[in-house]
C-alpha cells in the first residue's frame, strides 16, 4: 500500500519535471503602477500565446524600494531574467553586475541605431548595449485655453512670446501677490531639465562637455538661470513654492502655463478646464530643445542558457513595434521607435504631436545620481531667490556641487 | 536560548532533581529572560554593532564593502552641509524642548485648576498628540502657502501686512516646522505635568497657605522642586523627540527635503537621504554614529542630573 503511494508521488514528480524541462519560466520585473502592469500582463499574454513553451512571471515593487530589491536579489543569485530600469540607472547596474550586455548576434546595433530614437544611445556604455526601452518622455509646455483666452493670447512658440504670454495671463491682487501666476516656477519638478537642456543650449552652452563633466559654470548657464530667475524677480509672472507644486497649481487652474512630462497626461485628463499643449518655446532663432528619458529592458545578469535565450526573444517582442503600440495606448507613453512613434496620426494628434516634436531634437542628460544632482539645481535657484546671491556665483557653486557628484558616482 | 532551555529537558533526569528549587527557579527565570535578551541582542545590538563597521567602509548596495578607515567621518566633518544639518538638530532640540515644557507646563497648572468642562479641555489638547505626524505635516504645509491659498497669509493681507514666505524663507522655515511639532507633542506633556500635579500631596498646599505664603511662593517652593522627577522624564523624553524629528520636516517640504538650501534638515533626515536616495551606505552609517552618540551623551548628561536628586 505504501509503497504504491510513494511510486505514485514519484510518478508525479517525474512527471512535473518533464514538464518543467519542455516550458522554460522566465521572470519579468518592473514597479509597481497600474497601467504599466496591464500593459505588461498584455504582452505578456500575447507572447506566450507566440511562444508556447515560454512562460512569462511578472513580479512588481514598490517604486521606493525597487532598486534595492533587485540588488537583494543579485546577492541572493535570483535576479530576474528581464528587468526594467531607469536609464540613469545604467551605470549602477552595470557596475553592479546586475544586468548582462545585450547579444549584438541577436540585437544588431546597427538596427537599433536605425530605428530607435537617437537618445537610446544613453543605454550604451563602451561597444555594448545594456537594454533597450518600449517608450519614452519628453517634455512639452501645457496651457490652460480658458486663462488663455480670457486674456486674449495664443499659446506662445518662443521665448519672448513666453514671456509676452506670462505677463498677460497673471494675476495679482491689490499689494502685488500672484492670485493666479503666469507660469509655474518649480525646480523639484520638470524645470531643471528645462534649465539644463533647453534653456542653457538656447543661450549657446551646454550643460555638460564631451568626458560628461559640468561645463554651464560660463555666460550661457549664467543667462540661463538668469532668464529662469527673472520670471519671479523682474516679471513676477511665477513664484517658486506658489500653491506648493507647479503641477497642482496648473490642476487648479491657478496657472496658465507649466512645463511637463508625458507622463503628466494622466493626472491632467481629468482637469475641469480646457488645456492644450505646444512645444517647449524655441529662441529667437528658432533653436528648440527637449529633454527625454525613459525606462529601458535589460537582460539581467544570472539569466543563462535556455532562460537566455528565452529572455531575448521577450526583451525582443517588448521592443517591437506591436508592443510599442499595446503601450502607447495602456499607459501613454510614446513609442521609442521612430516608425511607431512618427506616423501621421500621431503627429497630429494635438496632445501626442508636440511631444513627439521634441523627441526629435530631444537631449538625454546622463544622471549620475538623478535626486542628488536635482538638487543642486534647487538650491542654485533658492540661493539666488532667497538668499540674494549673485547668478555668477551661484552657478559657480551649483557647478562644484554637481560636479563633485559626477565625480563619486565614477569611483 | 536553546542550552538553557535544553538543561532541564534533554539533561540527565538526576542532575535536574539533585538542583534545589531557587537553583531551579534561577534557571527556570533565565530560560525565559533569554528570549527578549536573545531577540534585543538580534535586532539592536547587533546592528548597531554592524552599523559601526560599515561606517568604516564604503558599502553602496551593489558592490561588496571595502575598508576605507575613517574616510566617511574625514568627508562628514569637512562638509558644511553636515555643520547646517548639526546646528539645525541642536536648534530644534534647544528651541523645541524649553518652550514645549513652558507652555505645557503652564498650561497643564492653570487646566488643574478648572473644573468646568476640565475633561473636554484636556482632550481638546491631547487630540493633535493623536493625529499621524504626515497628516499635520501636509495640514501646516498648506496653511504657510502664500495666498490665495494659504490661510496665515490671507489672514496677514487682510490687515495689510505683507505676506511672509515661511517655508520659503531660508530664516524662517525652521521656526515654522517647530511651531507644529510642539503643538503636536503638548497633549501627551500636559497630562504627564497633571499627573505630577496630581501626585503631590494637598497637606504640603494647605500647610503652605496656613504660613502665609502667596501663589508665587508656593509655585517656587513646593510646586516645582516637587515636580523635578515628572520635570526630568519630560526633558529626557522630549529632548529625544526633537533630536530625532523628522516627520513633521519630510512632510512639510518634500519637495525639496530639508529646504530651502539645508535650513530645516535635521540629522536624521540627512542619514536617509545618505542612505536611500544615494545609496551611500557606509557614509550614512557613519553619520548614524555621531547622532548615536549625540543621544547617547544627551540621555547620560540627563540621567546624571536625576540620579544627582536622590
Amino acid at each position: 500500500m505504501r509503497k504504491a503511494y510513494v511510486a505514485g508521488l514519484a510518478a508525479g514528480i517525474s512527471f512535473i519535471a518533464m514538464g518543467a524541462a519542455q516550458a522554460v519560466e522566465i521572470e519579468y520585473w518592473q514597479y509597481v503602477f497600474d497601467s504599466r502592469v496591464q500593459a505588461m500582463d498584455q504582452l505578456i499574454e500575447k507572447f506566450e500565446a507566440a511562444n508556447p513553451d515560454i512562460t512569462v512571471k511578472q513580479t512588481t515593487f514598490p517604486y521606493a524600494d525597487y532598486q534595492t530589491r533587485v540588488v537583494a536579489a543579485k546577492v541572493a543569485g535570483q535576479g530576474p531574467d528581464v528587468v526594467q530600469l531607469f536609464y540613469g540607472w545604467t551605470d549602477q547596474f552595470v557596475n553592479g553586475g546586475l544586468i548582462q550586455p545585450l547579444d549584438p548576434a541577436v540585437f544588431p546595433h546597427a538596427e537599433i541605431e536605425a530605428d530607435f530614437f537617437p537618445i537610446v544611445s544613453a543605454m550604451k556604455r563602451g561597444e555594448d548595449y545594456y537594454g533597450l526601452p518600449t517608450a519614452v518622455r519628453s517634455l512639452a509646455l501645457f496651457y490652460n485655453k480658458a486663462l488663455l483666452d480670457e486674456a486674449g493670447v495664443q499659446p506662445p512658440n518662443t521665448l519672448d512670446e513666453l514671456l509676452a504670454v506670462a505677463e498677460a495671463t497673471t494675476k495679482r491682487d491689490g499689494s502685488g501677490n500672484i492670485t493666479t501666476a503666469g507660469i509655474t516656477m518649480d525646480m523639484a519638478g520638470q524645470d531643471h531639465h528645462w534649465w539644463r537642456e533647453v534653456l542653457i543650449r538656447q543661450n549657446g552652452g551646454v550643460p555638460y562637455d564631451a568626458e560628461g563633466n559640468v561645463a554651464y559654470n560660463d555666460a550661457a548657464g549664467a543667462a540661463a538661470l538668469k532668464f529662469y530667475t527673472d520670471l519671479q524677480t523682474e516679471k513676477n509672472v511665477g513664484l517658486v513654492g506658489f500653491m506648493d507644486e507647479g503641477q497642482a497649481a496648473f490642476r487648479a487652474g491657478m496657472a496658465a502655463m507649466t512645463i511637463d512630462g508625458t507622463f503628466r497626461l494622466g493626472a491632467f485628463a481629468g482637469n475641469p478646464f480646457e488645456w492644450g499643449v505646444v512645444e517647449l518655446p524655441a529662441d529667437a532663432n528658432g533653436m528648440r530643445s527637449n529633454y527625454s528619458s525613459y525606462f529601458a529592458n535589460g537582460i539581467g545578469a544570472t539569466s543563462t542558457g535556455e532562460e537566455l535565450v528565452a529572455a531575448q526573444k521577450f526583451l525582443q517582442y517588448i521592443s517591437s513595434p506591436e508592443a510599442m503600440e499595446i503601450w502607447l495606448n495602456t499607459v501613454g507613453e510614446l513609442p521609442a521607435r521612430r516608425d511607431v512613434a512618427l506616423t501621421e496620426a500621431n503627429l497630429a494628434d494635438p496632445i501626442r504631436g508636440p511631444f513627439l516634436k521634441g523627441l526629435e531634437y530631444a537631449q538625454t542628460t546622463q544622471f549620475y545620481d538623478e535626486a542628488a544632482q536635482r538638487q543642486t539645481a534647487i538650491d542654485m535657484v533658492n540661493r539666488v531667490l532667497l538668499e540674494g546671491q549673485s547668478i555668477e556665483d551661484s552657478i559657480a557653486q551649483a557647478a562644484a556641487a554637481e560636479q563633485a557628484i559626477i565625480d563619486q558616482g565614477r569611483q | 536560548m536553546a542550552s538553557a532551555n535544553a538543561l532541564p529537558q534533554t539533561g540527565p533526569v538526576r542532575f535536574w532533581d539533585r538542583l534545589n528549587i531557587s537553583t531551579k527557579r534561577v534557571i527556570w527565570a533565565w530560560a525565559f529572560l533569554a528570549v527578549p535578551i536573545i531577540f534585543y541582542a538580534g535586532i539592536r545590538f547587533y546592528p548597531t554593532f554592524q552599523a559601526f563597521w560599515l561606517s568604516l567602509t564604503n558599502w553602496d548596495l551593489l558592490r561588496p564593502a571595502q575598508f576605507i578607515g575613517f574616510a566617511n567621518y574625514q568627508k562628514m566633518f569637512a562638509d558644511p552641509v553636515f555643520w547646517k544639518v548639526f546646528q539645525n538638530t541642536f536648534l530644534y532640540l534647544i528651541i523645541g524642548t524649553p518652550v514645549s515644557l513652558v507652555v505645557s507646563f503652564v498650561i497643564a497648572y492653570y487646566l488643574d485648576r478648572v473644573k468646568l468642562m476640565h475633561g473636554f479641555i484636556r482632550a481638546l489638547y491631547f487630540l493633535p498628540f493623536l493625529t499621524t505626524a504626515a497628516a499635520m505635516g501636509w495640514v501646516w504645509r498648506w496653511f504657510y502657502q502664500p495666498v490665495p491659498i494659504g490661510v496665515i497669509n490671507g489672514f496677514l493681507s487682510s490687515f495689510g501686512i505683507p505676506q511672509q514666505p515661511f517655508l520659503r524663507s531660508v530664516d524662517q522655515a525652521l521656526f515654522s516646522i517647530l511651531i507644529p511639532a510642539i503643538w503636536a507633542g503638548l497633549g501627551f506633556q500636559i497630562i504627564i505635568f497633571m499627573a505630577g500635579l496630581r501626585a503631590i500631596p494637598n497637606t504640603f498646599y494647605e500647610a503652605a497657605k496656613i504660613d502665609g505664603l502667596g501663589d508665587w511662593a508656593i509655585l517656587r517652593k513646593i510646586t516645582i522642586p516637587l515636580l523635578k522627577p515628572t520635570t526630568v522624564f519630560l526633558v529626557v523624553f522630549s529632548s529625544i523627540g526633537f533630536l530625532r524629528i523628522f516627520d513633521q520636516v519630510y512632510n512639510m517640504t518634500s519637495n525639496d527635503p530639508g529646504g530651502p538650501l539645508n535650513s530645516t534638515k535635521p540629522l536624521v533626515l540627512m542619514i536617509y537621504q545618505t542612505a536611500f536616495s544615494s545609496y551611500q551606505m557606509g557614509y550614512a552609517a557613519a553619520q548614524t554614529v555621531v547622532l548615536f552618540t549625540i543621544l547617547l551623551i544627551v540621555s547620560l548628561l540627563q540621567l546624571y542630573v536625576l540620579r544627582e536628586k536622590k
